[in-house]
């Protein structure tokens, strides 16, 4: 029985997400930036066959685009580093760490933010409160100076910028699903599970959720977003994942003191961060449009 | 609002100490590592031990706290062992330095997210307010060290109009600021914009304002009379919740342009574990952050005349 549910459930969810990609098509905002978004996918996917060059090796340092490296006998479309990194394959193998570690915060961050947004907005009263409360303390903390202590104190590292995002953005997330959760509460068809006897449990994940998809799914585009911005903040600070990795925030630190005469080294890695942010940001407008339409 | 007032005051008071004991917590619980960080790695223990004896770090945490916070409200912010000064004489300086670049980009930003949000909100679907609209998430897109690499590279490489650095080295020089102001701005005005326009459009919807154009008032005095008092306060808010947001974008702009301001300095105090800068800051920081927080609610209600009446 309990299976039949769910599976049901599910189909019904994967149609209904079906269906709003159908919808989508209809936003030439939205189609572009879910383009933006599978350029950089399929990119990171096919990292390895991609890229000319190993990202750690080093073959002529300070190449403009487009010079011809005679050695390997390939032209260096975009350049070299100051090591004499291909900047081309750093910024191929650098997609895949943004494409991990951004998704993986903020899936952490709903995760946590979903249950204590829910736990409020459902239970009310003192878990209601003191959640809020926390919330609140949290956010008036000005976010990058957050990120800054943590990191600085604790060390960079993968999980600790996970671990710092989850902390900072969790609070927001919480806030829009007890708003929203609020308002479901009241429903027929909760009122009809609590009488079936069902446990609160059941009720917040199963009755609750489901229904509390569409701003959530748009607001989660927008926070990938600013996530991979926060990555690239960090990384660009020095406070990113440790030097050798292709990473594009390391990427713009390690340019910057060259920007004024090699402005490729710092320009490229920043259009590919700012055309994945991009995307993310112009698919959550073309969702926001596509969820007003019906 | 009196109620208000003092209950909003008491949730600033009751944030700032739970903020203080977390960050105590995180840069202080542990003695040693204190010792380490301010008399450096190849100090003795025995050294160690003299130090800490000295400054009362052998007592128990909740008496250090007191005693460390009671420091704080009288001003004593301790000594930075990087520069062996005292924090305050490096803090206030690079403070007034991140004001001065916060005044310039608030004088750009407000007029010009109010004008435009205003305009596009006021047609809601038209040709501008769908233009203003993608040029919004373009910028907002653009990370702030993004757009400073890519406007270096127009004024500074390219056109060569512009320096490249605002360290202000031989004193105050404006055009050293232009360039990190237009970073500033391009990353923050879009999300005022974008909310002065939503506010906008919202009221434009209203039965009241459908009732003063149907009446037969002239669109000018609609827009200028009935719609704009109601829909700039929400944008009031965003404006004073946005020195939150300045705080964090200061640090990438400072940071790039090498400007000798705040941001810039808790970042270098974190990066050289300068232990006494790094907490001085993070509480000016939570306050500053705090206090816009509380004015623009207190100034929400006073704004919004339902509830200042009610």
């Amino acid at each position: 029985m309990a299976t039949s549910e769910t599976v049901t459930s599910f189909a019904s969810s994967t149609s209904a997400v079906l269906r709003s990609v159908g919808l989508l098509r209809e936003s030439w905002i939205g189609m572009i930036g879910a383009g933006l978004i599978l350029f950089w996918i399929v990119v990171a996917l096919f990292a390895p066959l991609l890229a000319p060059h190993d990202p750690l090796a080093i073959l002529q340092p300070f190449a403009k685009p487009g010079m011809f490296h005679a050695a390997s006998g390939t032209t260096l479309w975009l350049g070299t580093d100051n090591l004499g990194r291909d900047i081309l394959s750093r910024i191929i193998w650098g997609s895949q760490t943004v494409l991990i570690y951004a998704p993986l915060a903020t899936g952490c961050a709903y995760a946590v933010g979903i249950v204590m947004g829910l736990a409020a907005g459902y239970h009310r009263g003192w878990w209601d409160t003191t959640l809020s409360r926390i919330g609140d303390i949290i956010l008036s903390f000005p976010v990058l100076i957050l990120y800054i202590i943590v990191i600085a104190t604790f060390g960079a590292s993968g999980l600790n910028i996970v671990i710092a995002i989850t902390f900072a953005s969790a609070p927001g997330i919480m806030r829009i699903v007890r708003g929203l959760a609020l308002d479901l509460r009241n429903r027929d068809y909760v009122a009809a599970s609590q009488t079936r006897g069902e446990t609160s449990f059941y009720i917040m994940m199963v009755e609750i959720l489901p229904n509390a998809r569409g701003p959530l799914i748009v607001d989660a585009c927008v926070r990938l977003g600013y996530v991979i911005i926060t990555i690239g903040v960090l990384g660009f600070l020095g406070l990113g994942l440790p030097p050798p990795n292709p990473d594009w925030g390391g990427m713009v630190n390690e340019a910057r003191s060259m920007a004024m005469i090699f402005p490729h080294m710092a320009i490229i890695p920043c259009a590919a961060i700012s055309s994945l942010v991009l995307g993310f940001n112009l698919l959550a407008d073309g969702l926001r449009e596509v969820s007003l339409r019906d | 609002m009196l109620i208000l007032i003092t209950k909003r005051l008491s949730f600033m008071v009751m944030t700032m100490v739970v903020v203080s004991i977390l960050l105590f917590l995180v840069l202080e619980i542990s003695p040693g590592s204190v010792a380490t960080k301010v008399l450096g790695q190849f100090a003795s223990d025995e050294q160690k031990n003299i130090w800490l004896e000295q400054h009362g770090y052998f007592e128990p945490v909740w008496y250090r706290y007191i005693i460390w916070a009671g420091n704080f409200l009288t001003g004593e912010l301790g000594v930075s062992h990087r520069f062996k000064v005292p924090v305050g004489d490096i803090m206030w300086p690079r403070l007034w330095n991140t004001a001065v670049l916060g005044f310039w980009t608030f004088a750009l930003i407000i007029p010009a997210s109010l004008t435009l949000g205003v305009l596009a909100g006021m047609r809601e679907g038209s040709k501008l307010d769908r233009t203003f609209s993608i040029v919004s998430i373009l910028t907002t897109s653009v990370p702030e060290f993004a757009s400073a690499v890519f406007l270096s590279a127009v004024f500074v490489f390219g056109l060569q109009l512009l320096p490249g650095t605002s360290g202000m080295i031989n004193g105050f020089d404006l055009t050293q600021l232009i360039l990190p102001v237009l970073v500033l701005f391009l990353y923050d005005f879009g999300y005022v914009a974008r909310m002065t326009r939503a506010s906008m459009a919202e009221v434009m919807t209203t039965p009241y304002i459908r009732t003063a154009i149907l009446k037969g008032l002239p669109y000018r005095q609609v827009i200028m009379k009935h719609a704009l008092r109601n829909a700039l306060i929400a944008p009031f808010t965003v404006i004073m919740l946005q020195l939150n947001w300045l705080l964090s974008g200061v640090i990438v702009v400072e940071f790039f342009f090498a400007y000798k301001g705040f941001g810039a300095l808790l970042l270098e105090a974190s990066l050289n574990q300068d232990i006494f800068v790094i907490e001085a800051c993070a509480m000016v920081a939570v306050f500053v952050a705090v206090m816009t927080q509380t004015i623009a609610d207190i100034g929400y209600t006073y704004l919004n005349p339902r509830i200042r009446f009610s």
